[in-house]
């Protein structure tokens, strides 16, 4: 019996991982969701668009390296992602004037706004693999960690360790400080109320003189911000290779839709669903048994509920469970 | 005939390009194309009788493509005794289960009223089932993959000829989709999309980490063929005989008797494996043309005016009498049955299955773009649609290989980005299918070959 071993086997590769990986699919959750709200398709280059601005992070990532400019402790990255997102936003509204701009007009069904994002996805695909490569690519510098598990283990003294990287600080970090201020950003400003009353119901809100042109130019600069710093954030946390970003896409997808496709809270909360549920279910439980259970009742095999290998899986299974059971998802969507 | 004109057009352009590849590259590499060319057809038909048809949008291609070549393994590879001495009774055990499991859910289902004590009854069901069926089939999973794991490792199939797989493939994606399309074809049009995406990708995981069925990611090669080896086709004398006839002019310059004797043997290594795709040519054709005039049939008969309808005018179509839903679901079963028979076929081709190779880049959204760059609604359209943009996605490599030296020939090659994008010229087919996308659905939303309905 050793229930703060226990916790901290919790802590340590249950929670704080999920946190982190919940915050990263939040925002890019929160950017699919934006778009299905206000532009009303979803999305299918999303994966690829998080791609497309962590490459242009990564690029000004090693041009300050080359000119010697750092943080110190922060990686460099965090001086980059501003460029990034200017170029990110700059890329956006550069396929949505050539592209989407011409369906907007024409008012197509959301299925062929669909096609075309498919379109999308490939050029951008393409475009990213070509400029930087399908390589697996490593841009953190600075201090890895904030807590290393054997100094942990050292100074309390316990048996388990906590590791702590800085990317997982700074992730959940940066998470709450941009999710905060796009709340109070579409509560609070009378930009985003219009955007709110946009998406609620577009003839309305013409009616009453709100401008659509402005409102896709700020939805798409959110969605270049927010799909630079998730995408970023990620890279710098795990890696850069841009298939595994193109398949974030599906529980980004799974986040946004168990929130409640079209309300930007439930897609921020339905990224930790995601995220935990993936990690719960698939957490190999031994360990945590033999510290809270007598000796006499260890469990011989490993108490995991599903393999690894299936993460993915339990994420689409929520989704699809949900998408039956519930299509406004747990938080009732298409309200922004 | 005139009204037909942009057809054969269309269709000559493409067999003149496929010809102009065997003749300035080789005519091996002009077959393959071709088989996949082939192939992509197949399962252009599939979407198209699904999207063009019916109107139902359906992003799972990959899972029943998959599941089409898993049919292809368990129908072909001799059983492996010793993994069901080892753990057969377990497995078998576990299909009862979930038999037992399914039945228990309809008697609650059938039995019950819906009430939400109910719904968690089933939840319950399901849970503890799952639970159940993973502790009892564990240890026989863990002896069956313990057998021999370097060369079987798994239960093997039935052992018989390769070509039923095509039935038995279309009967496992059609009743994959039986299940998909009781669950999520009421949802609209995008939600569906994005469902059939994700059920599709939890298929390829089912696939990828079953090893006991399907050898995972540790594949499965050497499968038996319906088409002769090279290797036998090498040494039989009335092959070498045809060769030399084939050839006999260009043998006949050759002076010297064993230069002529190495020539030969060159040309029949070359000759044994264009012949072999050149059957497996013959047997895919068969198919086309089978499932092209099954498909006309259908498209003209009044079930395809009725289907036509539904996709127009659900509402009214309803009203007529007709049953929405039974159809729809009617529609997509046949759709991804015949997207089934093109995993086979692809994995009877290629003679190897792996899971680790289905990809939704590939086996989902590039059938898209052909569906929609040939036409959909229009099979001749699809088909073509699979040809060309099959034939742009192999050439697409060399193409942009010979326009990025025509266009930086004047800068020296070991300017470095020059090689950069010599580089990248892999990538460029992405770059080559979104544009082509973007391009129709914008100058050309209907295709290459737009549906026309003619009322005969």
């Amino acid at each position: 019996m050793d229930f703060v071993n226990a916790i901290i086997l919790l802590l340590n590769y249950i929670f704080i991982p999920a946190l982190t990986y919940g915050s990263q699919l939040a925002l890019g959750a929160i950017f699919v969701t934006l778009i299905y709200g206000i532009l009303r398709f979803a999305n299918f280059a999303t994966g690829d668009m998080m791609s497309f601005g962590t490459m242009m992070t990564i690029l000004f990532t090693w041009y300050f390296q080359s000119l010697g400019v750092s943080l110190g402790v922060l990686p460099t990255a965090l001086l980059a992602i501003p460029f990034g997102i200017i170029f990110m936003i700059f890329y956006m509204l550069i396929i949505d004037k050539f592209v989407f701009k011409y369906y907007r007009n024409q008012k197509s069904p959301p299925v062929q706004f669909a096609m075309v994002s498919i379109g999308v996805m490939f050029v951008t695909q393409a475009v990213v693999r070509i400029i930087i490569g399908p390589g697996d690519r490593r841009f953190f510098d600075g201090e890895k960690f904030i807590i290393k598990a054997r100094e942990f283990k050292e100074m309390t003294g316990l048996n388990e360790g906590l590791a702590l990287k800085s990317t997982q600080v700074i992730t959940i970090f940066v998470t709450i400080v941009l999710v905060s201020l796009l709340f109070w950003f579409l509560n609070r400003t009378k930009t985003g109320k219009s955007m709110k009353a946009y998406s609620d119901n577009e003839d309305l809100a013409l009616l009453s003189g709100i401008d659509p042109k402005k409102i896709v130019l700020v939805t798409w600069v959110i969605a270049g911000i927010l799909a630079t710093i998730g995408g970023a954030l990620y890279g710098l946390d795990k890696s850069f290779k841009p298939f595994t970003y193109f398949n974030n896409m599906l529980p980004i997808f799974a986040a946004a839709i168990v929130g409640g496709i079209g309300n930007p809270f439930g897609a921020f909360l339905g990224g930790y669903v995601i995220a935990f549920s993936e990690i719960l279910l698939t957490y190999a439980y031994k360990k945590f048994f033999m510290y809270i259970l007598p000796e006499s009742m260890e469990p011989s095999s490993l108490v995991q509920l599903l393999s690894t290998d299936y993460k993915f899986a339990v994420s689409f299974s929520i989704l699809v469970i949900v998408l039956i059971y519930r299509p406004s998802g747990i938080f009732k969507g298409k309200v922004l | 005939m005139r009204k037909n004109l942009n057809v054969i057009a269309a269709y000559s352009i493409m067999m003149v390009l496929i010809l102009m590849v065997g003749i300035f590259q080789s005519w091996n590499i002009a077959l393959s194309i071709f088989n996949l060319c082939l192939i992509s057809a197949v399962m252009t038909m599939g979407a198209n009788i699904q999207w063009g048809y019916a109107g139902l949008i359906n992003f799972g291609i990959m899972g029943y493509t998959a599941l089409g070549g898993l049919a292809a393994v368990l129908i072909s590879v001799d059983p492996v005794q010793e993994a069901w001495r080892a753990g057969g009774f377990d497995i078998l055990m576990s299909l009862w289960l979930i038999v037992v499991m399914v039945l228990v859910i309809r008697f609650v289902l059938k039995r019950f009223e819906k009430s939400k004590i109910r719904t968690y009854s089933i939840a319950a069901i399901i849970i503890s089932g799952i639970l159940l069926i993973r502790f009892s089939a564990e240890p026989g999973i863990e002896a069956i993959e313990a057998v021999d794991p370097a060369k079987t490792g798994f239960l093997g199939g039935f052992g018989l000829p390769i070509i039923f797989s095509w039935i038995v493939g279309a009967l496992f994606a059609g009743s994959l989709a039986f299940i998909v399309g009781k669950v999520a074809l009421g949802l609209r049009a995008d939600y569906l999309a994005i469902a059939t995406l994700l059920i599709s990708e939890i298929v390829i995981a089912i696939i990828k980490h079953e090893d006991w069925l399907t050898r995972g990611v540790k594949n499965v090669i050497g499968l038996k063929r319906p088409a002769p080896y090279e290797v036998d086709l090498q040494t039989t004398d009335w092959f070498i005989k045809l060769v030399e006839k084939f050839n006999s002019g260009k043998l006949s310059v050759i002076e010297n008797l064993a230069d002529r004797q190495a020539a030969l043997n060159q040309l029949v290594i070359e000759g044994s494996s264009v012949f072999v795709k050149l059957c497996y040519s013959g047997l895919f054709l068969v198919v086309v043309i089978i499932l092209l005039i099954l498909t006309q049939k259908a498209l003209y008969s009044p079930w395809g005016r009725m289907m036509r309808a539904i996709r127009d005018n659900e509402e009214a179509a309803n009203a007529m009498g007709k049953n929405v839903v039974k159809q729809h679901l009617l529609i997509f079963i046949l759709g991804s049955a015949i997207v089934g028979i093109a995993g086979a076929m692809l994995v009877t081709q290629d003679g190897l299955f792996t899971p680790g190779s289905y990809r939704p880049m590939r086996y989902t959204f590039l059938i898209w773009v052909m569906v929609i760059v040939g036409g959909s609604g229009n099979n001749f359209g699809a088909i073509l649609g699979g040809f060309v943009v099959w034939f742009l996605w192999i050439e697409a490599a060399p193409i942009s290989l010979f326009l990025i030296n025509f266009f930086t020939a004047g800068i020296p090659e070991t300017n470095a980005l020059k090689a950069h994008l010599i580089e990248s010229v892999p990538y460029f087919r992405f770059l080559l299918m979104g544009l082509g996308l973007l391009f129709i659905m914008r100058y050309r939303p209907k295709g290459i070959l737009p549906e026309k309905i003619e009322i005969k």
